[in-house]
C-alpha cells in the first residue's frame, strides 16, 4: 500500500519530527509513504475566516497535487477535515476529499490496527480531541484505542472534548477569550505529565498558555505517541 | 435595543479580567444546564425529536403568511385584538396607544426577550408607566441596572451575594439574608405589582396556528399572573413562533424544557385563546388581549436563502450553554440581546452584519453549538456564511487580507512555501512577538519555537 503524506503548515514548521515519526510509523507498518513535494497549505485558514475565492485557490492546488495519490494521510484532525468537508463545497471535482485521512484515523479504519506495540506501558497521559476530527471526521474512539492498547492509561478528563480555544484566526482575533478557554483546559487537566492531540494548532495554543503560566505539561502530537507505541520509546 | 457588538473584544476582556466571578458563576451555570440537558434526552431518542422539530418548524417557516393568518382569524373570533407590527417603532406605537387609551400607570411583565430586542422597557417608562419585571432573574437585573446575560437565565452571571447586595439595598432586607428571605421579599413586592397593574406584558413560546393559541413556559407562576391578573393582556410574539397543529404543541413544549432547563416540561404552561369571558375562549382572564405579531427584520431573514434556517430558533439556549466561548464571558460581552452562537447568526440578519460584527467571528468553530440545537439549526454554516460576507463587502481587516493574501500567493508557488517555512524560522523572538497577527497570539502566550528543522529538510535528508 501507498500513502502521501500531506504535512500541512504547522507540520511541516513546527512539529516536524512528529510527522518524521509519522513516516516510521507507517513504513514499520509495510506501508510506502510518498512525500509530494509541491504540496503547501490546505486553504483552512482562510476558508474558516471566510476568505473562500483563496481558499479554492489552496483547494485546488492541494487537490492537483494529490491527483494521483490513493490515500493522503494527514497528521493533523482540522486540515483532515478541511479535505473531507470543505473541498466538496470549493471543487468541481474533489475526488482528493474521500481519500483523505487523519492519521489515527487511517491506522484504524483503513489499515485496520487494533495494536501497534507496547511502547506506552505504564505512561500516563491526557488526550485532547480536536474539534473538527472530532465532530466533522467523526474520530473520537480511534487514537484512543491504539493509545490504550499499547499500554498508556488515558486519564479520563471532563473537558477532553471541549474546545481549546485555538480555532485559528479566532486565537489572535479574539486572544483574551481563546487564552481564557486554554486556562479552562490546563485547570482541569488530571494529573498527567503529558496531553496527546492530533491537532497541531491545539498543541501549539495550550502549549504556549501552559509555558506562560510556568505549568509543566508536555503536549505530544499523536504520531510521535503512536511511534512510541511501535517503537518501544526508544 | 441599542446594540454594542462592536466593542465585543474590548467587552470580552474587561469580563475575563475585571469581573473573574461573571466567568465562574457563568461557568457553573451553562455546565449545570448542560448535565441536566443530557439527562432529560437520555431516555428519548434526541435525533428522532430533533429531526421532527426541524421538519414542523421549515414547514412552518415556508408557509409562514397562510399560518399566521389562521391563527389571526382564530384570535379576532374570539375577540383578541391583533396587530401586526413591522418595526420596533410599531410596536411602541401600539403600547403607547393602550397606556393612554386605559390610562396604564403600572405594568407587570413576564420574561420576554422580544420585549428586550424593542427597548420596550425604556419606551413603556417614557411614557410615564412604571415597569416591573416579575420573574426573579429579570427582576434582579432590573434592580440592578443591566440587561439579560442569558436567554434562558438573565441573571446567570450573578452569584447569590450580587443579589443580597443589591435587595439589601433596594428592598432593606438582611445583608446575609437567605435565598428564601430574598424570594419573600421579591413576591411580596411583586404581588402588590400584579394586584395593582393595569396592564401585564408577555412574550409568547409559541403560537397554534390551528387553534389560535399562545403558549409560554415557566417555572415561578409570575406568567401566568401577568397574564391573567391585569386588566390588559398584550402578547409580543415573533412570527417566527408559530406551529401549524394544535397537535405539535405538546411535543415543542417538551422539547424546549428539556433543551433548555433539563426539566422534562416547564413547571408551568399557560395557553391563552382570548380575553376573559369570551365565547369558546377563556372563562376568565384579562378584558382585553392584545396580540402583537412582531416582524423587526424576520421577514428579511427568512427571505435569505442561506441563513433563514435560524429562524428555527425556540430561545431554549442550549446552544449559549454549550458554547466554550460564550462560558468564558456570559452574555454581555456580546452587546446584543442575543448573545452566544444564535445571537451571532441571528443579529446579523435581524440588524445588519456591520452592527454585529464581529460577532460571527467571535466563536472558535467547534461545532459544538450544532450538536445540542432541538430544531438543528446549523450555526457553525450560518456563522461561516456571515464572515463570508464580511470579507466580501470589505468589512474585515486590512492585515487580515494582507496575510491571507500572502498566504495564498505562497502556497500556490510550493517553492516560496517552502523557503517561507525555513525563514520562519530565522527570525528571533523579539521580532516575532511585534508581528501582526502574533503580537496578538503573544498576550498570554508563549510564541510556538520554530528554530529546528523543517519536514521538508529532514525529509530530504531522509528520515530512518
Amino acid at each position: 500500500m501507498r500513502v502521501s503524506l500531506f504535512v500541512t503548515c504547522l507540520g511541516d514548521r513546527f512539529f516536524a519530527e512528529a510527522a518524521a515519526d509519522a513516516v516510521r510509523l507507517l513504513r514499520s507498518l509495510n506501508v510506502e509513504v510518498d512525500f509530494p513535494e509541491n504540496q503547501t497549505c490546505c486553504g483552512q485558514p482562510a476558508w474558516n475566516s471566510g476568505h473562500v475565492p483563496q481558499a479554492r485557490e489552496m483547494a485546488a492546488h492541494t487537490a492537483e497535487v494529490f491527483a494521483d495519490a490513493d490515500y493522503v494521510v494527514l497528521p493533523s484532525g482540522s486540515c483532515a477535515a478541511m479535505l473531507r468537508h470543505a473541498y466538496p463545497r470549493l471543487l468541481e471535482s474533489p475526488a482528493v476529499a474521500e481519500r483523505s485521512y487523519e492519521l489515527g484515523e487511517f491506522l484504524v479504519d483503513v489499515l485496520e490496527v487494533t495494536e501497534l506495540g507496547r511502547g506506552l506501558e505504564g505512561r500516563r497521559l491526557a488526550y485532547h480531541h480536536g474539534c473538527h476530527a472530532l465532530r466533522e471526521l467523526g474520530v473520537e474512539e480511534q487514537p484512543l484505542r491504539l493509545l490504550e492498547s499499547a499500554g498508556a492509561t488515558v486519564v479520563p478528563w471532563e473537558m477532553d472534548q471541549e474546545c481549546c480555544g485555538f480555532g485559528g484566526l479566532f486565537s489572535v482575533k479574539a486572544p483574551e477569550v481563546s487564552v481564557a478557554m486554554a486556562d479552562r483546559k490546563l485547570d482541569t487537566l488530571p494529573d498527567v505529565q503529558t496531553v496527546v492531540s492530533a491537532d497541531g494548532g491545539c498543541l501549539l495554543h495550550m502549549d504556549g498558555r501552559a509555558r506562560r503560566r510556568g505549568k509543566r505539561v508536555r503536549f505530544q502530537s499523536l504520531a510521535s505517541a503512536l511511534w512510541e507505541a511501535r517503537n518501544g520509546g526508544a | 435595543m441599542e446594540v454594542h457588538s462592536r466593542d465585543y473584544r474590548a467587552r470580552a476582556r474587561r469580563i475575563i479580567t475585571e469581573t473573574p466571578e461573571v466567568r465562574e458563576a457563568v461557568n457553573n451555570a451553562t455546565r449545570t444546564f448542560v448535565d441536566h440537558r443530557r439527562e432529560a434526552f437520555a431516555d428519548c431518542d434526541e435525533n428522532a425529536l430533533s429531526g421532527w422539530a426541524e421538519g414542523v418548524k421549515s414547514h412552518a417557516l415556508t408557509h409562514l403568511a397562510d399560518y399566521l393568518e389562521e391563527a389571526e382569524a382564530r384570535l379576532v373570533e374570539r375577540g383578541a385584538h391583533v396587530h401586526w407590527a413591522e418595526t420596533a417603532s410599531d410596536v411602541h406605537q401600539i403600547f403607547e396607544g393602550i397606556v393612554r387609551e386605559h390610562g396604564v400607570r403600572r405594568v407587570v411583565k413576564a420574561k420576554s426577550m422580544l420585549s428586550e430586542e424593542l427597548g420596550l422597557n425604556p419606551f413603556l417608562e417614557s411614557c410615564g408607566a412604571e415597569v416591573f419585571e416579575t420573574d426573579l432573574g429579570e427582576y434582579i437585573i432590573q434592580l440592578l441596572g443591566e440587561s439579560p446575560s442569558h436567554i434562558v437565565g438573565p441573571a446567570i452571571h450573578k452569584s447569590l451575594d450580587d443579589t443580597r447586595v443589591i435587595f439589601h439595598e433596594r428592598l432593606g432586607t438582611p445583608r446575609d439574608a437567605s435565598p428564601e428571605t430574598l424570594a419573600k421579599a421579591a413576591r411580596g413586592l411583586l404581588r402588590e405589582a400584579f394586584l395593582t397593574a393595569e396592564l401585564g406584558v408577555s412574550g409568547g413560546n409559541f403560537l397554534v396556528a390551528e387553534t389560535g393559541s399562545i403558549a409560554l413556559i415557566e417555572n415561578e407562576g409570575n406568567i401566568r399572573l401577568s397574564t391573567s391578573v391585569p386588566r390588559i393582556h398584550v402578547a409580543l410574539v415573533g412570527i417566527e413562533k408559530v406551529l401549524p397543529k394544535w397537535a405539535d404543541l405538546s411535543t415543542f413544549l417538551q422539547v424546549t424544557a428539556k433543551s433548555a432547563t433539563g426539566q422534562p416540561v416547564g413547571c408551568f404552561v399557560s395557553i391563552i385563546q382570548g380575553p376573559g369571558g369570551s365565547t369558546g375562549g377563556e372563562p376568565d382572564g384579562p378584558e382585553e388581549l392584545h396580540v402583537v405579531l412582531v416582524d423587526n427584520g424576520r421577514t428579511r431573514v427568512l427571505a435569505d436563502p442561506e441563513v433563514w434556517e435560524a429562524l428555527r430558533c425556540v430561545r431554549c439556549g442550549a446552544c449559549l450553554n454549550i458554547c466554550p466561548v460564550y462560558r468564558q464571558t456570559g452574555g454581555h460581552a456580546y452587546g446584543y440581546v442575543y448573545s452566544g452562537p444564535i445571537g451571532a447568526v441571528l443579529g446579523p440578519g435581524l440588524v445588519g452584519l456591520e452592527e454585529m460584527l464581529p460577532l460571527p467571528f467571535a466563536s472558535s468553530a467547534c461545532g459544538a453549538c450544532a450538536e445540542v440545537c432541538p430544531v438543528r439549526i446549523p450555526i457553525p454554516d450560518l456563522l461561516h456564511v456571515w464572515r463570508q460576507r464580511a470579507v466580501e463587502r470589505g468589512l474585515t481587516s486590512d492585515v487580515e487580507r494582507s496575510v491571507l493574501g500572502l498566504l495564498t500567493a505562497a502556497a500556490t508557488r510550493s517553492r516560496v512555501f517552502g523557503w517561507a517555512g525555513k525563514m520562519a524560522g530565522f527570525f528571533p523572538e523579539w521580532i516575532v512577538r511585534r508581528l501582526p497577527l502574533l503580537q496578538e497570539w503573544s498576550i498570554g502566550r508563549e510564541t510556538p519555537r520554530a528554530d529546528g528543522p523543517t519536514f521538508r529538510e529532514l525529509w530530504d535528508e531522509g528520515i530512518e
